[in-house]
């Protein structure tokens, strides 16, 4: 045993100095062709389309279930759908916005994006990449394979006990969605693990903490938040599956159990969960933003660590959500205060957002539309938080129809807004193609007012009383006009939707090419070619400052430190990519990667086959599901020579 | 200044001990899984702290030590075993790599097995009542995490009698003994909930 198989020299060069460098390691990254590389392929822009088309599917489900239900609203007594019906549709559209569109969407975009917006050639964990994107695709398909069969979740996306006890829910309905989550839970924290270990291991040489862009602190920020809340819901619903098909009693009162405990469990999860779905969405306008306003982000240290404060303070404001469920009232004035303070770290970010548009030159493409309005939607539905903060405030509004238009302008004003202005953004570096700006200049201006019209409503209906989670309500109440108002706005904001849909669709065709860099952006992803190549980048780039490609246009001294995107490691010896140190991005080792495999969705399928013969109570299928997850898990980390695992020369 | 990228001198390739990815993996793991016990430990004091008639939380009185005590002992010696493996193979020593993992999966064997054991004694079950659901849902979570470390444990011990490793390449044992140390330390947590504090008060 020589150490000299363990270490090596990299080689430092420029990829246009090495003829065959390219071609070589596109022959080494590229995933095969065929249905055996769609379904074995680790590489994280595939992966990451995925997410973001898969996501968008449950988008317009989601939308669809919401457009038949508001008919059903738009006048009192209407009798087009059942309560039964009613309950499945807006649990359904709940779930699917929140779980299946909300939280895939950015983990889509992020997955793309980070190792171009890093410098790195894929994720840190390719292969756990490939396995939370067939979970989040199997969980989607197992609980709408239960709508289809007529056993949707049926008590809203809050799930609450004792309506979904087994004694006032008798069905499989809440079954499927138990074991759902918990499914989809494993994809979100693998995924979000991933994303830790990237932000941390895989910077490009020189990227310390300060010189991240802001996308990855939102999406860092959030992976950290989910591994530590997402433990919270897939125990509260592995409990009430066990209440349900197991006779225990954690949440029936009358054997020692506590209702409240289902909404402690739930909460503890669902407020993080809040900030985890729009925190990379902010990012995503933090760092998009500024190219539009042509300068740098006002306040970049401010809003990075805000990111941060608004997730730890995100953990301690969960009883918010039970202000009405007759808690002592210390609790209430610690969690009313600490809901109330939150608002700090959220203004930092809009007024840094103000201020980049205040001190910039604006351009106003479709993009940056989306971008600014996120402000505007952000406030309002940050001032309706801020007053439901408030404990007199909460009593008199929850439950009425004042937070679902709260709920609506934060997770559409939060998260669809800036995700349609990604779309702009970084449509041409993912398709190679620009999106149609007349189509979207219509597509901005029509889910702007259709959202406007069709959720501002809701704030007067819920003054005035009306109850969400209602299936109908009685005539002469004051809520006809808002209600028929509200339907109306929901369908032009539906159309709004459907003409960015036309404008992906079409401009995939036909749309103007977009070049490497068509908005003259500054970070490492516009470097690249679009599409990317499979290695994304011929040498791992070295970065000197937070904006290598506006370096020498921003008033620097002439002595200050350029990036170098052109010469840099090579790392041709097989798939290979850089790891460096977490803080400041120093060089530490060579990291093998691993080649395109089958076990990432064997598992997947495997765990689905579990959960399958569990909600269906067929023991062998489960047994069955789990050995094949155990051996398929062994396989999968058998030790490898190639990943440099195992004693020997790990270089071909 | 120009562009420089300085020249670096020799770098480790491939999975080297703690600077795996995914060692780093397995950390952040160990910290969703730590999460998962803490939501645990956290809906048995939350139940605890309701009104209960006498003598059904805990119901039958305290659990006993009896085997509880011992069993812990076990636990903690199998980590000990782990990590004289991976003393073992930072010293190129096969052997007592394969003997340790061996041994300290032995001993989580031993533990699961006496644990089924005091399972089966139990004067209350999984629904007569919610102190029952709580002792077996969490002892039954962490006998599950027992089950996968030993599994874990075995294919380690399989992979090292096989020659995988040596005193550069070991991060596969380094990451799952981390794993079982996990398994170990949180069982304390569980032994101090269950069978201490209801002694405290």
């Amino acid at each position: 045993m020589s150490v000299s198989d363990y270490e090596r020299v990299p080689e430092i060069g420029s990829a246009v100095l090495r003829p065959g460098l390219t071609d070589r390691l596109e022959r080494m990254w590229e995933t095969r062709p065929g249905i055996r590389g769609w379904f074995a392929t680790v590489d994280h822009k595939r992966i990451g389309i995925r997410y973001i088309v898969t996501a968008f599917a449950f988008l317009i489900a989601g939308g669809l279930e919401s457009l038949i239900f508001r008919l059903q609203l738009a006048g009192p007594n209407l009798r087009l759908l059942t309560p039964e019906q009613y309950d499945q549709l807006f649990t359904m559209h709940g779930m699917t916005m929140i779980f299946l569109y909300a939280g895939p969407v950015l983990t889509g975009f992020s997955n793309y994006l980070w190792p171009l917006l890093l410098g790195a050639r894929d994720m840190a964990l390719p292969r756990i990449n490939a396995l939370s994107y067939w979970i989040y695709v199997c969980a989607g398909i197992f609980l709408y394979a239960a709508f289809a069969a007529g056993f949707g979740p049926n008590d809203g996306w809050f799930n609450y006990v004792p309506y979904a006890a087994r004694a006032y829910n008798g069905g499989p309905n809440v079954d499927f969605y138990a074991l759902g989550m918990i499914l989809l839970g494993i994809s979100t924290t693998v995924g979000a693990v991933n994303f830790v270990v990237t932000f941390l291991r895989l910077r490009a040489p020189g990227m310390s903490i300060d010189r991240v862009p802001i996308l990855a602190w939102g999406t860092l920020t959030a992976s950290a938040a989910n591994i530590f809340a997402i433990p919270a819901v897939s125990l509260a619903f592995f409990l009430l599956w066990l209440d349900r098909n197991a006779g225990t009693h954690f949440f029936d009162a009358t054997t020692g159990g506590e209702a409240l405990l289902w909404q402690h469990l739930f909460w503890m999860f669902g407020h993080p969960w809040v900030y985890a779905i729009v925190l990379p969405a902010m990012g995503m306008v933090s760092d998009g933003l500024p190219v539009f306003c042509r300068r740098p982000l006002v306040g970049y240290s401010m809003v990075a660590l805000a990111t941060v404060a608004t997730m730890v303070l995100g953990f301690g404001v969960w009883v918010h959500h039970m202000f009405a469920t007759g808690l002592p009232s210390v609790s209430l004035s610690f969690f009313s205060a600490a809901s109330i303070i939150i608002a700090v770290p959220s203004a930092v970010g809009v007024f840094a957002w103000i201020a980049t548009i205040w001190y910039g030159r604006p351009v106003f493409t479709t993009a940056f539309l989306f971008f600014a309005s996120f402000i505007v939607l952000f406030t309002v539905g940050g001032v309706s938080g801020y007053m439901t903060g408030s404990l007199p405030v909460d009593w008199q509004l929850t439950d009425t129809y004042f937070i679902v238009a709260h709920i609506h302008y934060v997770l559409i004003g939060i998260n669809v807004f800036p995700v349609a202005g990604a779309a702009y953004f970084w449509f041409p570096k993912i398709t190679g193609r620009m999106l149609d700006e007349r189509l979207g200049r219509w597509n901005f201006w029509t889910m702007f007012v259709g959202f406007n019209v069709g959720f501002f409503p809701m704030h007067l209906s819920g003054l005035l009383g009306m109850p969400r989670r209602v299936y109908t309500y009685a005539d002469g109440m004051g809520w006809n006009g808002l209600n028929l108002i509200t339907t109306l706005g929901s369908y032009v904001f539906a159309v709004g939707v459907l003409l960015l849909i036309i404008n992906i669709v079409s401009s995939y065709r036909r749309g103007r090419p977009a070049g490497d860099n068509p908005w003259d952006s500054p970070t490492l992803e516009w470097a690249t070619t679009s599409p990317p190549p499979p290695y994304n980048f011929a040498v791992i780039p070295t970065v000197a400052s937070r904006h290598p490609l506006w370096e020498g246009r921003l008033g620097e001294p002439d002595t200050q430190q350029r990036s170098s995107l052109k010469a840099g490691f090579l790392l041709d010896h097989g798939r290979e990519t850089l790891g460096t140190t977490a803080l400041e991005a120093e060089p530490d080792l060579i990291l093998k990667m691993p080649a395109d495999s089958y076990t990432p969705v064997i598992l997947a399928m495997s765990l689905t086959i579990l959960f399958t013969g569990l909600v269906l109570h067929i023991g062998w299928l489960a047994v069955a599901g789990a050995l094949a997850a155990a051996a398929d898990t062994i396989a999968w980390t058998w030790p490898e020579r190639s990943l440099g695992q195992t004693a020997g020369a790990a270089d071909a | 200044m120009p562009e420089h990228v300085a020249t670096p001198g020799p770098m480790a390739v491939g999975a080297i001990g703690t600077r795996a990815s995914g060692w780093w993996a397995m950390i952040f793991m160990i910290f969703t899984e730590a999460a998962l016990f803490g939501y645990l430990l956290f809906s048995y004091f939350y139940l605890a702290a309701q009104p209960h008639m006498p003598d059904t939380f805990p119901q039958g009185g305290s659990p006993s030590l009896r085997l509880a005590l011992p069993n812990t002992g076990i636990l903690l010696l199998s980590s000990a075993a782990v990590a004289w493996a991976q003393f073992g193979i930072e010293r190129d020593r096969p052997v007592q790599l394969a003997l340790g993992l061996g041994f300290g999966a032995v001993l989580g064997m031993l533990f699961l097995g006496i644990q089924v054991f005091e399972w089966w004694g139990q004067p209350f079950t999984l629904s007569s009542s919610s102190y029952g659901s709580l002792y077996f849902t969490v002892t039954g979570f962490h006998m599950a995490h027992v089950l996968a470390g030993v599994i874990i444990l075995w294919a380690l011990c399989a992979w090292s009698l096989l020659g995988l490793f040596n005193r550069v390449r070991y991060a596969h044992i380094h990451i799952g003994a981390l794993y079982w140390h996990f398994v170990d330390a949180v069982w304390l947590a569980v032994f101090f909930t269950f069978y201490v504090t209801p002694r405290l008060s």
